[in-house]
């Protein structure tokens, strides 16, 4: 055992994790991102995959994978930076039910964040965007009607971006991940609806009535329509290519 | 990297590691096959495929499979629905509107799914029935159905994104169709659980339910898990309550997960 651990190089990097013993109930988890480690670690190997150059101050989400959970990782600072600040001061006309809610929302946001995060940072090396600053002066944090109209507007946009984002990814695992926060956004999208607006949750607004299908954007329009709130120029035209 | 070990590494934890594989014999062979060629690289890639076989749903499902089953998922909630509204039990006004509202979407879906499997080529299954024997009498056990039903369902779309990778119908994404449909599921769990004023997203606690609802909440990975992608929720940043973690995350069901008897499987009329 010891002897492999310092065999040293990437690869006894990489096959660390495999040597430590594994709980039964985590393994089955394991056996699945097996898959999708491996995939990266190889693409991780891949030099040609340079990013594009981009105007000076202009931040590049990156391509293939790593641009996805870029993209990802952008959308998820700029929610919970949104939430931190509705669960900071929250407008006096909510209730305490509802600020329970929204400071659970709030965790849930900053978990995606911190995990895509520490996710790229491991998978991707040097490869992960800046921290980005929020620009919210077009919110009224103090009344409740505009928090949960913003709050509507970021969770469809979250929901509609990983459900474009979604065939973008070449890695099995990554897919699993973004289908396991897409429908905690969706139930976000929900809730913070039926708040506005009772039975509005999945209304034909934003549901197709005669498909059943909840809305879908590319990258590239998910970032046009999230811009106005985010100070640094972000460009996602690589994303997934 | 030492492939031996790591299956022996695993016998610890399964006993039948060596029984998955095709047989002990194959495995063997191909392996030396591998460490002759010296090629560390594609070890990795042998390996994951090879655990995939033997710890996967065997033999990857075609894109026809996987349209029935979200079909079968469909017409199943689609029927629950109907008879719901035909019990008459759910109040006027919000609680009937979300319902009609909800069973219009399901059968959105059922008639989609139908076009695209018939596109295809495929066979699409008709005929999925509500078990008459399970349909609830009354409003409120029929909300817990609905909330089973509806996270059952976010948890198996989720669980066949995977086979859906690249699979198409001309220019249609049949992946991002999926997702198109399991937001949608998400979006209605979501308000059911409202309804029967639950979060409505997945706390822990619910994976410790007791049936009807708790099995939709267990399995191989119970939505009570805090560990995603090797990375232990809980420790990032300056720490994250267990609840947090685990309703930050919703979890998938497997094929064979999701039609258990324990689970929508029991819902079926034979």
């Amino acid at each position: 055992m010891s002897k492999i651990l310092n065999s040293g190089g990437d690869e006894a990097e990489f096959a660390k994790p495999l040597y430590v013993p594994i709980k039964r109930r985590s393994f089955f988890m394991y056996a699945g991102a097996t898959a999708g480690a491996t995939a990266l670690l190889l693409s991780g190997c891949d030099d040609d995959n340079v990013d594009p150059v981009t105007p000076a101050g202009t931040v590049s989400l990156g391509s293939g994978d790593v641009g996805v959970l870029n993209f990802a990782y952008a959308l998820e600072q700029l929610e919970a930076a949104f939430y931190a600040k509705v669960k900071a001061s929250p407008a006096s006309d909510f209730s305490a039910a509802e600020k329970d809610y929204f400071s659970q929302v709030a965790a849930h946001e900053a978990i995606h964040r911190d995990f895509f995060k520490a996710a790229i940072n491991r998978d991707a090396p040097g490869k992960i965007i800046q921290d980005l600053t929020p620009n919210f002066d077009s919110i009224d944090f103090t009344k409740r009607a505009t928090v949960l109209s913003a709050a509507r507007t970021f969770e469809d946009l979250g929901v509609q971006a990983y459900n474009g984002a979604g065939k973008y990814l070449k890695t099995a695992a990554y897919l699993v991940i973004a289908g396991q926060i897409v429908s905690v956004e969706a139930r976000h999208a929900a809730y913070v609806r039926d708040l506005i607006s009772n039975g509005s949750f999945a209304d034909d607004s934003i549901i197709d009535p005669v498909t059943g299908l909840d809305k879908a954007l590319e990258p590239v329009d998910v970032i046009a329509a999230a811009q106005g709130f985010i100070k640094e120029k972000l460009d996602a035209t690589s994303v997934g290519k | 990297m030492n492939i031996f070990r790591i299956i022996e590494q695993l016998s610890e934890v399964d006993a039948d590691v060596l029984g998955r594989f095709d047989s002990r014999r194959a495995v063997f062979k191909t392996l030396g096959t591998t460490a002759k060629r010296g090629a560390l690289a594609s070890a990795p890639v042998f390996l994951a495929s090879l655990f995939q076989k033997a710890y996967g749903q065997g033999t990857k499902p075609t894109v026809i499979e996987v349209l029935n089953y979200a079909q079968t998922l469909e017409l199943l909630e689609e029927d629950f629905y109907k008879k719901m509204v035909a019990a008459g039990q759910v109040p006027a006004g919000a609680p009937k509107g979300a319902i009609d509202l909800i069973l219009k979407h399901e059968t959105a879906h059922v008639k989609l799914l139908d076009t695209t499997i018939r596109a295809l080529g495929g066979t699409p299954v008709t005929g999925v029935k509500f078990k008459t024997s399970a349909f609830p009498a009354d409003y409120t056990t029929q909300l817990v159905v609905a909330q089973a039903l509806e996270d059952t369902g976010v948890r198996a779309y989720k669980g066949q994104a995977g086979n859906l990778m690249g699979a198409m119908a001309g220019t249609t994404s049949l992946l991002q169709v999926a997702l198109q449909i399991h937001s949608v599921e998400a979006r209605h769990a979501a308000h059911i659980r409202t309804m029967r004023m639950q979060t409505p997203w997945i706390p822990a606690a619910d994976s410790a339910l007791a049936a009807p609802l708790g099995p939709v909440y267990t399995g191989a990975i119970p939505e009570s898990n805090t560990t995603q992608s090797n990375v232990d929720i809980t420790k990032l940043g300056a720490g994250y309550t267990a609840n947090d973690a685990a309703a930050s995350f919703d979890e998938i069901l497997t094929m064979a997960e999701v039609l258990d008897a324990s689970r929508a499987g029991g819902l079926v009329q034979p």
